[in-house]
């Protein structure tokens, strides 16, 4: 009756699987770990997560280009290694903030590393596949560890933010899935590359039209909450907010570079197409985005969420150049990433080194800008560092963001987009208000009273984050070179 | 020594550095040194200068971000020499005279790091590099206003950095447009301006692109209206701040104009001469009434800069070299005489607490000293026959009466106005009969305020009789930036406005 399928190993190509499987692998051994001796100390798992992800980089880097694996599933192009590299490196960065002086609750559980490999794992999918269900299972796999991480903070305002994040993220993945849905209605395929093969030789067809609206309507709305661009942006600083301060860092950086490669895949073959109002539809949200961001983080009272609105307008910055669909544009997209996940996770790693268990100076907000007033006179160093990441993401020269912005800018223009740069430039003047704030804060105001008793959280392992953070955003100059060349290779080889 | 641009530009980023291992009660010494050798470098540059040579001199090109044309390139021309050596003296002086008591070793080390930043921007080829220099100016400068600066600074300060900052951003844009366009019609991609002015842009690019350069730099100089920000900038900065703000960093503005905005647009520079020109008599005249109006001696000195600005505009807008090299030795003019203003502003400020001129009258009688260097300063800015300042402003009036008689005459009024003001400014504060008690007392300059001022007394008097030496080597290249944009003017208008002196025509080119 059936004929028996026979598959040999090496059409599977296994080894695009990899990455995944070590991540995968690394969080199983944490956890057999913990069941084998519940006493281990987290410097312990720290260090495991470090040393696993660094394998997990090694097997991404040795990745050829343009392969396809298991059952055609997996692809590995430029933009998927690109991306997984940048996502591996900022969680190398982030695992080491573990290492407080003081306690904390959620650091103590082993599952919260394991977890973490998880939710590593589950990114690595979303952006090494152009299969809609491989995506859809990455997007669940990572987002739903990531809740967790969120609640295992143990404060009322975590669980808010986690069930807050969760609604909202469970509304974008039922959006995802019927977005995929109408794309395996219209076409019988879920595989982007043959999608793309069926819908160029119907395009001129209007009901095609039609559900190419629905599809990228649903798919757009699902990616932006992921994104947070507007009018889906609104759970971010609350998410942020709840979170602990490095795991908010975290999340203005890894899930966005996994979402914007989903949307390069699937954004970017409608643009391909010819499919002109999708791009448009782009410029209107991301222009709204940075604008609208950008205005709300002039407000705002507290650092955290300021910081939250600022990387939600930076992800508005970032999303223009994919509507430009050039290979400048895309690898302005890592570039930008790449430079903006060092100052950023700087930034939030600043906010975790003075936590206090109660509020100070404000009875509704963690990180008021009181609590910076006078940093200078306090605390000299992380002054001025935290106003170096500050200018960096204003913008000022020659600190890192402002390279990735000139080249985003640079792309625009090349694209024909000038009105685009031009507005690009004018946020970021507005957006520099903001950034100087805080500067003015630390450097021009008086403490306020009492700050003898500041609870410091700074241990050796923050200051070396923090460090290299800050050697990454002030160097920036003299990597910038063979950054943009590797990215643009890697992006030109697979043809975007 | 081949690479003293890179020395001059990091030396004092490096000294500043350094100097946070420098005891505190040793940093205003130290600082001093760091200057003082820094300007003698700068001499050494003039020195080492080849004034026949109307290029780009000592250049240095190390590739940073090949791929994109981004390049460390660095020169210096006629042009910029002089400004860099105003800069370096200014902060020497600055810093010298310098007043403040609290946390003076962040001051230094602020100071120094604005040195490497000013420097910078008059030396870098490469519009990134410029742009960088220029961006990370402000930066220093928000410290300095926002941290020693008046009950108002903190708005001061943030409104001075957002302006400027909102100016240069539409600028970078332009940048960024023109490294597309020579992209697009050489293949590669190049930042470095010595390759931008070969491209022959059409007259609507270059309109825009204009446009473009001129926000960045109008708000820079500062333009009416775009000045606003900078009666509070001054009013609120502490002396040495309005002084290297005076002195240096408004001069970016023009300079801005003279490195890019001529040479890069011809024909668009030709064609904005008239709303240019009709700007800049508006600066002139307005803000010089402003100032006539002014309380406060400090905002006069304020608002007669931008007054003095304005000449300086009209002059690069002359579009011959009489204007050009007059605006070029209007600007060190205008950086010496109206940093020593804010300066003499500064020693009675240490003294009263107060800058109004209600406050004195009858200075003269117990300050001398002071009142002769003030009143020569204040005759250097009205711009007396045999000061600096009368050289700039009559070459610069000379060279826009070939362009229109009747604005010449209107911009004219500017020394009669300017005299108006600066008159009455120190007939109120110096001379009629000492009312206040408090002003009884007052001690005469010290011996290190005298010592800051004399050398800049020496130069107003000394580059008013004999402007020579820095005249030639500004007018020759000034006359090569001529030549080579009449040639590369596509418009008839503009090659008909572009004049070259007879003396380049008769030799046949420029040494």
């Amino acid at each position: 009756m059936f004929e028996p399928i026979k598959v040999s190993m090496e059409s599977l190509n296994l080894i695009t699987l990899a990455p995944m499987l070590i991540a995968i692998a690394g969080g199983l051994v944490i956890l057999i770990l913990d069941l084998i001796n519940s006493k281990l100390h987290k410097s312990l798992y720290v260090i495991l997560t470090i040393l696993i992800l660094i394998i997990d980089f090694g097997a991404t880097i040795g990745l050829n280009v343009n392969e396809r694996g298991f059952f055609d599933v997996m692809l590995i192009d430029g933009i998927s290694i690109i991306s997984q590299l940048l996502i591996i490196v900022a969680s190398v960065l982030f695992t080491p903030l573990a290492l407080t002086s003081k306690r904390f609750h959620e650091y103590s559980y082993p599952e919260f590393f394991a977890l973490f490999l998880f939710m590593v794992a589950g990114f690595q999918f979303m952006v090494a596949s152009d299969n809609l269900i491989l995506i859809f299972v990455g997007l669940e796999t990572a987002s739903l560890s990531l809740y967790t991480l969120i609640a295992l903070h143990n404060r009322s305002n975590s669980y808010e933010a986690a069930v807050k994040y969760f609604t909202m993220g469970a509304l974008a993945a039922g959006f995802f899935a019927m977005g995929s849905a109408v794309v395996y209605a219209l076409t019988g395929s879920i595989e982007l590359y043959q999608v793309a093969q069926a819908l160029a030789s119907r395009l001129h067809e209007t009901e095609i039209a039609l559900a190419i609206l629905g599809s990228s309507v649903l798919l757009m709305a699902s990616l932006a909450f992921k994104l947070s661009l507007f009018p889906f942006h609104t759970w971010a600083p609350d998410v942020y907010e709840g979170a602990s301060a490095p795991l908010a860092g975290y999340m203005s950086i890894v899930p966005k570079i996994a979402t914007l490669v989903v949307a390069i895949r699937v954004f970017g073959m409608y643009i391909d197409l010819g499919v002109e109002w999708v791009r448009d539809m782009i410029l209107v949200l991301t222009v709204i985005t940075m604008t609208i961001a950008n205005l709300m983080a002039l407000v705002q009272e507290d650092v955290k969420r300021m910081l939250a609105y600022s990387s939600i307008s930076h992800a508005g910055f970032i999303m223009a150049a994919l509507a430009l669909d050039t290979t400048e544009g895309t690898a302005s997209i890592f570039l930008y990433y790449a430079l903006f996940m060092f100052t950023n996770l700087g930034a939030f790693a600043m906010l975790w080194i003075s936590r206090h268990k109660v509020r100070r100076f404000s009875g509704r907000f963690d990180h008021p800008y009181e609590k910076f007033a006078g940093l200078i006179h306090i605390m000299p160093m992380g002054a001025v560092i935290m106003a170096l990441f500050m200018l960096s993401l204003a913008g000022v020269p020659p600190f890192s963001v402002f390279w990735g912005k000139i080249y985003v800018m640079q792309a625009a223009v090349n694209a024909g987009y000038i009105w685009l740069a031009i507005v690009m430039g004018l946020n970021s003047a507005i957006a520099a208000y903001y950034y100087l704030k805080l500067v003015v804060y630390m450097f021009l105001k008086e403490p306020v009273k009492d700050v003898d008793t500041v609870y410091y959280n700074l241990s050796k392992p923050l200051m070396a984050v923090i460090g290299f953070a800050t050697v990454a955003t002030v160097a920036a100059i003299f990597y910038i070179q063979p950054l943009i060349s590797y990215l643009y290779y890697m992006i030109s080889a697979s043809g975007y | 020594m081949d690479n003293i641009l890179s020395v001059l530009v990091f030396f004092p980023a490096i000294a500043g550095l350094l100097g946070f291992v420098v005891n505190k009660d040793s940093i205003r010494a130290y600082g001093i040194t760091v200057a003082a050798i820094e300007f003698l470098l700068s001499l050494w540059l003039w020195f080492s200068f080849d004034s026949a040579n109307a290029g780009m001199q000592f250049v240095e090109l190390i590739p940073l971000i090949p791929d994109f044309g981004v390049n460390y390139y660095l020169g210096v021309d006629g042009i910029s020499l002089f400004i860099i050596i105003m800069a370096t003296l200014m902060t020497l002086i600055g810093m010298m005279s310098m007043s403040i008591t609290e946390n003076v070793k962040n001051m230094i080390i602020t100071l120094l790091f604005l040195e490497m930043t000013m420097v910078g921007v008059f030396v870098a080829l490469d519009a990134i590099i410029f742009y960088l220099f220029w961006e990370l100016s402000l930066v220093p400068m928000l410290y300095i206003i926002g941290a020693w600066g008046g009950p108002l600074r903190v708005y001061a300060s943030i409104k001075f950095f957002l302006y400027t900052f909102m100016g240069s951003l539409v600028m970078l844009v332009g940048m960024l447009y023109v490294a597309y366009v020579y992209h697009s019609l050489t293949g590669v991609w190049s930042f470095a301006i010595t390759d931008w002015y070969a491209l022959v842009l059409p007259v609507n690019t270059q309109l825009w692109l204009f446009a473009a350069f001129f926000l960045g730099f109008a708000i820079k100089v500062p333009m009416f209206p775009f000045h606003t920000w900078l009666p509070y900038a001054h009013g609120q900065a502490p002396t040495i701040g309005s002084v290297i703000l005076a002195a240096v960093l408004l001069k970016m503005g023009t300079y801005g104009f003279v490195r890019f905005s001529l040479p890069m647009f011809p024909d668009a520079s030709v064609m904005m001469i008239a709303p240019i020109a009709a700007i800049s008599i508006v600066m002139i005249i307005y803000t010089a009434m402003v100032a006539y109006a002014q309380k406060d001696m400090k905002q006069v000195i304020a608002y007669s800069s931008v007054s003095h600005m304005g000449i300086i505009m009209l002059g690069i807008f002359a579009m011959n070299s009489e204007g050009i090299g007059g605006s070029v030795f209007q600007m060190l003019s205008h950086g010496i005489v109206s940093g020593a203003l804010f300066m003499l502003v500064g020693v009675i400020y240490d003294r009263r607490h107060t800058k109004l001129m209600s406050e004195f009258g009858g200075l003269a009688a117990v300050m001398p000293k002071y009142a002769v260097i003030f009143g020569i300063m204040l005759m250097a800015s009205v711009g007396l026959p045999l000061t600096i300042g009368f050289v700039g402003e009559f070459l610069v009036l000379l060279g826009f009466y070939e362009v229109s008689p009747i604005l010449t005459i209107l911009a004219g009024t500017s020394i009669i106005v300017g005299a108006v003001y600066m008159l009455a400014l120190y007939k109120k504060s110096f001379f009629g009969p000492l009312t206040k008690e408090e002003n009884k007392k007052l001690k005469d300059l010290t011996p290190v305020e005298t010592w800051s001022l004399v050398p800049l007394v020496a130069i107003v008097i000394w580059l008013g009789v004999y402007p020579k030496p820095v005249l030639d080597p500004i007018n020759n290249s000034v006359n090569a930036m001529l030549v080579f944009m009449k040639e590369k003017a596509i418009t008839a208008e503009a090659k008909d406005m572009i004049t070259i002196p007879q003396s380049v025509i008769k030799t046949g080119e420029v040494k």
